[in-house]
């Protein structure tokens, strides 16, 4: 064949693009993930798929591993200590719940960076995606224990409540919040120091001590009095708290009394507060976040 | 500045540095100090980089290894922001980085070409529309179905290379992936290129082969330990270079010399 190089290019059609003249750098920022919704519904899929790859019983895990926790400790606080309220079961399972689905979503969040760096290292794509992907698989699962919830709560009685049930979409926001934020924050450093990973497994073993789950707020009235507001300036205990008006209360024989009792009275407050504050987690995780980020791909080895 | 319409990619005094750690642990780096030896260093991987493209021009951009045409490219692409200076484009960006695209090991090539795509910009309905076309091209029949953690790297380039190409692009960026294909492979994606080239799309060619560049570009960039060596002509490209198989060097042993020259 010839060489006719001249000839092909003479040949070229002339291309007119009409777009800007721009940086090729994903726009930073989680407005820009949530402008591609279809990439990241790709990676919600792809998550849930993945988790449970390999194994026999797949999605059933998702009702087995919190059902287990359940039983482990109704058996350790309701039975052998005996120190649980009534309904002590319903008791828990709110507060697991709530701290399931904020370990999941900060845990995940910080691991998805280094899990996908085979996308960050090549693909040009806002790289939050991937925490904010976290927490909706983690959501997503979450979705099964509020059906075994439901079930446990109706079976002994409970009608939804209006404010309950409010208080529960803001809890599961506040917690929403809270773990993007934290998760972008310690996303990128983990990309650093892989110690990060580490320290967060800490973190969440507080988490899971420092809300009423295992134990009743009113211990902690009792044994703190007054202090005891600074215990609800934790916006995990403030959410568990709203799911526990939201489905235990409703439990119980007296829901009145229980909620005088056992809620605190100005729980909306503490609530909105922790709302805020996890607002401003966010908005500093996303800063730290994209300071960060430029220096990621190439740290990712 | 303002640039003409015609302009694809503006990269004016574009420098990228890479920090080299040397001590990785708390207690390394506690005794790097205390000998006072550096913890870390930074390497310029490019210096001072400047060029424009016009739109519909292929460029073949060579150097050695190490000198910095990966790390363009990725800035290019937007994986990486430049530290100094400015890189702009125009339009849809697509190509492949260091032989491989952005694959997730753990998926299926079905569902990689998915995502692969909806990262490049397409939608859920352009690539239904596009699917067979990607599959056909990439040619690896009943593996589409398994991870492609478990292709050959040939398998892994050919998926690659399908997807991008097949992405309704503005510009196309192809960073040495012929290197890794067999014979028939490149030819197909070679013949492909020239299609992407007459169709006026925006060419960034990376390759090491003399052939395929003379063959496929019309103005080369020599990249240099990270600085721009030379920008102009293929043929003087190619000497300046000294890539151009001299007197002493048997002419078969640039394979993909021949390789260009026989399409």
């Amino acid at each position: 064949m010839p060489e006719s190089d001249t000839s092909s290019s003479a040949a070229r059609a002339v291309r007119v693009v009409d777009a800007p003249l721009r940086s090729p750098a994903p726009e930073p920022g989680l407005r820009e993930v949530f402008r591609r919704r279809y990439l990241l519904r790709l990676l919600v899929r792809r998550e849930v798929a993945a988790r449970y790859q390999g194994s026999v019983l797949g999605m059933l895990w998702s009702y087995i591993n919190p059902l287990t926790q359940l039983f482990i400790f109704w058996v350790v606080m309701g039975v052998i200590i005996g120190r649980g309220t009534e309904t002590f079961g319903i008791h828990v399972f709110c507060g697991l719940i709530v701290v399931h689905f904020f370990v999941e979503t900060f845990g995940a969040g910080t691991r998805s960076i280094m899990r996908n760096k085979a996308l960050v290292r090549k693909m040009a794509m806002p790289r939050e995606m991937f925490p904010v992907a976290s927490m909706l698989v983690s959501l997503f699962h979450m979705g099964p224990q509020i059906v075994i919830l439901v079930v446990a709560c109706v079976l002994l009685g409970w009608t939804p409540t209006v404010v309950g049930m409010l208080g529960f979409l803001l809890a599961v926001l506040m917690m929403a919040v809270l773990g993007t934020g934290l998760a972008l924050m310690f996303a990128a450093a983990n990309v650093f120091f892989r110690d990060i990973g580490s320290f967060v497994g800490i973190l969440t073993n507080f988490v899971r001590f420092g809300v009423p789950m295992i134990y009743p707020f009113t211990l902690v009235e009792e044994r703190f009095g007054a202090a005891s507001a600074y215990y609800l300036y934790n916006p995990i205990a403030d959410a568990v708290l709203l799911v526990q008006q939201a489905f235990w209360v409703g439990t119980t024989s007296d829901p009145v009394d229980t909620q005088a009792h056992h809620i605190p009275d100005n729980l909306f407050a503490y609530s909105f507060l922790g709302l805020g504050t996890s607002l401003v987690v966010l908005a500093i995780g996303q800063i730290v976040f994209r300071k960060l980020e430029n220096k990621i791909p190439e740290r990712l080895t | 500045m303002t640039y003409p319409a015609s302009t694809s990619i503006v990269v004016d005094g574009v420098s990228k540095y890479f920090t080299m750690r040397y001590q990785r642990t708390l207690k390394q780096m506690t005794v790097a100090r205390v000998k006072g030896r550096e913890i870390s260093d930074t390497f310029k991987a490019l210096d001072d980089v400047s060029f424009t493209v016009e739109q519909g021009e292929s460029i073949g951009l060579m150097g050695l290894n190490g000198s910095g045409k990966s790390t363009l490219l990725k800035l290019v692409n937007g994986v990486m922001r430049p530290d100094e200076g400015n890189v702009l484009t125009r339009g849809r960006i697509a190509g492949l980085i260091a032989t491989g695209a952005g694959f997730h090991p753990q998926l299926t090539g079905r569902e990689n070409v998915f995502l692969n795509a909806a990262v490049l910009g397409m939608s859920e309905a352009e690539t239904r529309r596009k699917f067979d076309e990607i599959v056909e091209f990439a040619d690896i029949g009943r593996f589409l179905d398994t991870p492609v953690g478990n292709y050959s790297s040939g398998m892994f380039a050919r998926l690659g290379f399908a997807v991008a190409v097949h992405v309704d692009s503005d510009i196309f960026l192809a960073d040495e992936v012929l290197a890794v294909g067999d014979k028939p492979f490149k030819k197909k994606c070679q013949a492909r290129m020239q299609q992407v080239r007459e169709e006026g799309r925006t060419l960034f060619y990376v390759s090491h082969a003399a052939g395929s560049v003379r063959k496929m570009c019309d103005r080369v960039i020599v990249l240099e330990k990270g600085r721009v060596g030379f920008d102009g002509d293929v043929e003087e490209g190619i000497r300046y270079l000294k890539y151009d198989p001299d007197e002493d060097a048997p002419p078969e042993i640039d394979e993909d010399d021949d390789l260009g020259a026989d399409i």
